[in-house]
């Protein structure tokens, strides 16, 4: 008996469906990104990349360590200055604040799981939900408890924790909830900064399977150092090395890319052995 | 989620009720048990005691170090007494110190507070103003931390240095004293001198009643989010800037008629009662009572100004040392103040009974987090 088992049952897809249902963006909407630079006094950390993700492309952004993928997910989000041009739905983000740019649909989570610990698991997701709500109502006490909270408390597993004080939720189980902050906040574009960092294997796979579910009609970048995760969940992938976009394309094809190779092990090798698990 | 059931579940959610019951019970026994000079007292620890509880908004629930709040009461003060002096004058009269250090004018910036509507309606408004300005200044920009505490308390230098220094039209350094009547009620007779330690009480209760909605609010959970994780709360969609504006805008008009009060109860304002040092000495029943907490701040105000009362009347020299020692122990011992002593000792007297609640009431309900904890590393180990 699993208690913390997230979108295994019906019931619970279910309650995800309806949640996703909501705010579903419209499928011409795509996240384009080109010559976006981030320039650290005169260390370019993030230099000319492009990407374009569309809904139902889960794209993974691997690379070693300093090749700035964490960056382009701060740069996205207005955590840190950057050039060039970053559009969702044909609106530019770079240059706006970071509340304004998670008002036009583009949420984010964080390397360490960051969710506010002194508030219970429902009040995370009720704040969450907020942002949409009118400004009067929210000198008003919940009188009841919003109908996508509850049912992304059901999606992340974690309803039977909904009044514990978020500080106290396991690593997994916050990093869950920053996942169902996003879904309440209606996100259609969701960064995700290596999700499943310290999860067990089970756990690994149930974030997974909520992620293909997630992108299947939205836009979901995934920045992740587990290999073995990324060949059982990701539809495309984009290397980063030194700040640029060494390759792109399907699992396989990046695989079997030369350069990759090089990058990941120092010096040609096996083909199919780029990082044999997650550097973390 | 999950309200407690049954007839303690009643008890804990009419709580504010009972509490309430007593409070106002407390508020007319005073006055039968004390004399009027030591209601007077009360009376001036209750208007002390509204500067706290705003203080307990924007530093316990919003993280804002305000160590300049008595600009917003002597602002508050300031007013109210110019009011009670041209009051006192008659009409086109001019108030007895203009005539002692002045050159018997009343000032053109004096005028309009001849008015009591114009008066009562600025009180508010103009504190709230300046803290609205100043807060949005302050907060968009991200100042914060030792930084805003620093420029609270800058502020309130420059104004009591400034009041201090206009004699001709504050007082200079005697400030304002020697007060007839309030609104038409003479300030000598005890009746009326009743009356406002009732009208403090009451308004004091309506704040605590208002910081409490605002607590309970979702706008309070944003505040506690703003105060714990401000940035994170920025992705979550908010500016935090304005979280905090409300709640500072709130303290300072708390402050400012705390200060109007302060004036007709205590018969005076000068530089002395605005200052660094007061503005610093009205954290102390704060921090002592409980920052973070509804009723920490009023009642750690009104006991500890209580006991600086008694004790500097038996030991005069004494009260410094207490207070200092007051502080170190609150500080070493009970971080959050006095008022977590009672859910303190609560789970340490379960933990010492070893019953299985052993940690504070909802911190590790049935199933939860040992138990994943348990079943992580054997899934883990299973991989």
């Amino acid at each position: 008996m699993n208690p913390t088992r997230i979108a295994a049952d019906g019931a619970r897809a279910q309650a995800l469906d309806r949640t996703l249902e909501q705010g579903k963006p419209s499928e011409q909407d795509y996240l384009e990104v080109l010559d976006l630079t981030v320039d650290f006094d005169g260390f370019k950390a993030v230099d000319g990349v492009k990407l374009t993700v569309t809904p139902g492309d889960l794209r993974f952004l691997i690379g070693p360590n300093g090749a700035g993928k964490t960056t382009i997910i701060d740069a996205l989000t207005g955590l840190v200055r950057a050039t060039g041009t970053a559009q969702f739905a044909g609106r530019e983000l770079l240059g706006l604040a970071p509340h304004k740019i998670v008002r036009l649909g583009v949420g984010r989570t964080f390397q360490t799981a960051s969710v506010i610990e002194d508030l219970t698991t429902l009040q995370n997701l009720d704040v969450a939900a907020g942002l949409h709500r009118s400004a009067w109502s929210r000198f008003r006490r919940r009188r009841s408890v919003p109908e996508t909270v509850i049912e992304v408390l059901e999606t992340i597993g974690l309803t039977d924790l909904a009044d514990v004080p978020a500080g106290i939720l396991a690593h997994g189980q916050k990093q869950w909830l920053e996942i169902g902050m996003l879904l309440v906040q209606r996100a259609q574009v969701l960064l995700l900064d290596e999700p499943v960092a310290g999860m067990s294997a089970t756990e690994r796979e149930q974030t997974g399977e909520l992620l293909m579910r997630i992108g299947r009609d939205r836009v979901v970048v995934v920045v992740e150092h587990d290999m073995e995760f990324l060949r059982a969940f990701a539809d495309s992938v984009t290397v980063l090395h030194q700040g640029k976009v060494l390759a792109e394309g399907g699992v396989a094809e990046v695989q079997a890319n030369p350069a990759v190779i090089e990058v990941y092990l120092g010096a040609p090798a096996g083909a199919s052995s780029i990082g044999t698990s997650g550097k973390e | 989620m999950n309200r407690p059931q049954g007839l303690m579940g009643q008890l804990k959610r009419s709580g504010w009720l009972v509490g309430l019951a007593v409070a106002v019970v407390a508020v007319f026994l005073a006055p039968q048990l004390l004399d009027a000079f030591r209601l007077g007292l009360v009376a001036k620890y209750l208007c002390i005691a509204m500067v706290a509880v705003g203080i307990g908004l924007a530093w316990g629930q919003g993280g804002m170090l305000v160590l300049g709040q008595g600009l917003y009461f002597g602002l508050g003060g300031y007013m109210m007494a110019m009011h009670m002096k041209l009051d006192d004058a008659g009409p086109g009269g001019v108030p007895d110190f203009m005539n002692l250090y002045g050159n018997n004018v009343v000032p053109g910036w004096w005028e309009p507070f001849r008015s009591a509507g114009f008066t009562l309606v600025a009180i508010v408004l103009l504190p709230a103003l300046f803290a609205g300005l100043l807060g949005y200044a302050v907060f968009t920009r991200r100042v914060r931390g030792a930084y805003f505490a620093i420029l609270s308390q800058a502020l309130v230098a420059a104004f009591a240095t400034w009041v201090e220094s206009q004699q001709k039209t504050t007082g200079g350094f005697n400030g304002m004293t020697n007060f007839k009547g309030w609104f038409g009620f003479a300030l000598n007779d005890p009746v009326n001198k009743r009356m406002l330690y009732y009208i403090a009480a009451f308004v004091l209760i309506a704040m605590v009643l208002i910081v409490r909605w605002l607590m309970r609010s979702r706008f309070g959970e944003l505040l506690l989010a703003v105060r714990d994780q401000e940035n994170r709360v920025r992705f979550l969609g908010y500016d935090p800037a304005w979280s905090k504006v409300i709640a500072y805008v709130v303290a300072a008009v708390f402050a400012a008629i705390g200060g109007a009060l302060f004036v007709p109860i205590v018969g005076m304002i000068n530089p002395k009662n605005v200052g660094v040092t007061p503005s610093i000495l009205f954290l102390a029943g704060v921090v002592l009572g409980g920052r973070t907490t509804l009723l920490g701040p009023v009642l750690g105000t009104i006991a500890v100004r209580w006991a600086e009362t008694g004790l500097s009347e038996a030991y005069p020299s004494l009260w410094q040392y207490f207070q200092g020692a007051l502080f170190v122990l609150v500080i070493a011992f009970l971080a959050q103040g006095a008022a977590s002593i009672g859910p303190g000792a609560k789970a340490l007297w379960r933990r010492l009974r070893g019953s299985p609640g052993a940690a504070p009431p909802g911190a590790t309900p049935p199933g939860g987090v040992p138990k994943a904890a348990e079943t992580a590393p054997a899934e883990g180990a299973a991989s």
